[in-house]
């Protein structure tokens, strides 16, 4: 089994990286039930449609009918993903879109392909075959994605943390200098302070020698970043300097 | 290093917009060309727009600033990075993408022929060592009477068999016969074992029904009967056979160094421009069979079923085979 990863990232030629967050199959699942209604739904329409005009011509009218649900089991994704840029309505509304597995724009055979390898996917019941390619893959691709080259991507809601609750804004001895706070922003690495972010946002659910430990490390690191001067850190226990510190973080960009 | 990021972003902005918009454009216009001073503008905002991204790689502080950099620069990415053509909609093209690509993969529609040849080898060996076994292979209640009976039958009956659902009809052979051809190009990722057993039991079928009425005295009405639909419908089935192979190529990648992403990436404009081009096929198929197939002498001599049936396979292999040469 490859190991699955969770993003897929790309390297440019200019030695850039950007990364797509890979949807899961859980995620998918849902998107394709919103789908599914919505053909359900269209093909009602039809029915009510043809209802009415069977009367005029029995024979055509089914042909038409018949004609029209193929159509639609088989192009409803293709006609929508080509035309919302990888979307249909069940990923619109979960933000989930279908994107080239290198980067590059999404062709119109690529959307044809990894559709039409639906059939396959689908086998034998409720995408069982689908579903397991999808455990298996690195990229968490189905059959059809793996032929056509493309993966099913998270689309991106970034949301900064609440700065009123992870750290309201006082008094903060560290802005007194600002040329050490203006490198703690450059240095502090990203996960680090997200594990800080979080740290606080759920400090009043931890354990309290535990919550000590936690905040004394996390201080202990932003503090091998950067060492501000023993005025600036005076009565502050390490909760309140990490707090104190993610505000600079944070703050600075408002700057 | 960033030391001020403020002023970063501040004075980077423009160049972060100028690209946003430069892309929007592209989006919106896929088709429009541009100019050498449009190309040279946009590849320095995205190597620009890169480096800022690099840049800012180390910086927690910014998830959103870091997000919408990503984004610029994977659009940029597509656009600058994309070799093959834009997919652009021209009725000729489009028509001749079928052919150009039908003869590109001749050998994948060899192999399809053959696997087929085969299955109607078997159809006839099986009915040939024991004529009992025709209640087993032969489909849809051609079992239950015999050539002669049915021929008989057929030319004497008083009544349209299917009048007041030709046009249903027609629907359904369309339709089913389309998702056979899918089928049988879907299961190319078997590694062509599905695409095998499709093409070889189509083959069994169409071999001990093609036995069945020849060994009967037959062999008129079955050509006559046939060939209006079946000289499209049969080679569309094996064009269906023929992308199975070709994905069933591209997956096991014989003597091929290249990645199976990029052997997959490079045949799937052929795929679908033969499936496609197949499924045209079918429909036009699917009509005839319904509308001229099934009925027979005295109301449709059989002389002219057979030169219409000639007729359009000597068109379709005009068309496949020198259509859009260049």
């Amino acid at each position: 089994m490859s190991k699955r990863t969770t993003s897929l990232t790309i390297e440019t030629p200019e030695g850039v990286e950007f990364s797509y967050d890979l949807a899961t199959p859980v995620t998918r699942s849902l998107a394709w039930a919103i789908d599914i209604a919505a053909i359900f739904v269209i093909t009602k329409l039809i029915d009510k449609g043809t209802e009415s005009a069977v009367k005029l011509n029995s024979d055509w009218t089914t042909a038409i009918a018949v004609i029209l649900y193929f159509v639609v089991s088989i192009g409803y994704a293709i006609i929508l993903e080509w035309r919302w840029h990888g979307q249909t309505l069940g990923k619109r509304v979960l933000g989930l879109r279908v994107v080239d597995a290198q980067g590059l724009r999404l062709q119109f055979s690529q959307v044809i392909l990894r559709n039409l390898l639906r059939i396959i996917d689908m086998l034998p019941l409720i995408y069982l075959v689908g579903g397991l390619a999808c455990f298996f893959s690195r990229n968490c691709q189905r059959l059809g994605d793996l032929a056509a080259g493309t993966i099913v991507a998270r689309e991106r809601s970034v949301r900064p943390p609440n700065l009123e609750i992870v750290a309201p804004a006082k008094y903060n001895s560290l802005l007194a200098y600002p040329h050490l706070a203006a490198r703690l922003r450059s240095l502090a690495n990203p996960e680090a302070v997200g594990i800080a972010v979080r740290a606080v946002s759920r400090r009043d659910g931890y354990d309290p020698l535990a919550r000590i430990d936690l905040f004394h490390e996390l201080a202990e690191y932003f503090q091998s970043l950067v060492r501000f001067p023993d005025a600036a850190r005076e009565g502050l226990t390490d909760e309140q300097y990490v707090r104190s510190v993610l505000r600079v973080i944070y703050g600075g960009s408002k700057g | 290093m960033i030391i001020d990021l403020p002023r970063f972003v501040a004075a980077e902005r423009p160049y972060w917009n100028d690209l946003h918009t430069a892309l929007r454009k592209m989006e919106a216009e896929p088709e429009r060309r541009l100019a050498l001073e449009e190309i040279q503008r946009l590849h320095y905002l995205y190597e620009r727009c890169s480096s800022d991204l690099s840049r800012l790689d180390t910086f927690s502080t910014e998830p959103e600033l870091r997000a919408f950099l990503e984004s610029l620069v994977s659009r940029a990415y597509s656009e600058i990075h994309e070799t093959r053509t834009k997919t652009k909609f021209r009725w000729k093209k489009t028509v001749l993408a079928f052919p150009r690509a039908f003869r590109r993969h001749m050998g994948a529609f060899q192999l399809s022929l053959g696997v087929t040849l085969l299955g109607c080898a078997f159809g006839w060996f099986a009915l040939h060592i024991d004529s009992r076994n025709r209640a087993f292979i032969l489909p849809f209640g051609h079992a239950d009477t015999t050539p002669s009976e049915r021929v008989a039958h057929e030319e004497h009956a008083k009544q349209d068999p299917i009048q007041g659902v030709k046009a249903t009809f027609a629907a359904s052979l369309m339709t089913n016969n389309v998702r056979v051809t899918i089928l049988a190009m879907a299961l190319g990722l078997t590694f062509g074992a599905g695409t095998l057993i499709v093409l070889f039991y189509n083959g069994v079928i169409l071999g001990a029904i093609a036995t069945d009425y020849i060994t009967g005295g037959q062999g008129l009405f079955l050509a006559a009967w046939l060939l209006p639909h079946g000289s499209i419908e049969i080679p569309s089935i094996l064009m269906g056979g023929q992308t199975g192979f070709i994905l069933a190529g591209a997956l096991i990648g014989w003597g091929d160094r290249t990645p199976r992403i990029q052997r997959l990436r490079a045949v799937a404009a052929d795929v679908v421009a033969i499936v496609l081009g197949a499924s045209v096929l079918l429909i036009w198929a699917g009509i005839v069979e319904s509308f001229v197939s099934q009925y027979h002498q005295p109301v449709l001599p059989y002389s002219l079923k057979i030169g219409f049936g000639l007729c359009e396979l000597a068109a379709l292999i005009f068309f496949l085979g020198w259509a859009g040469r260049e």
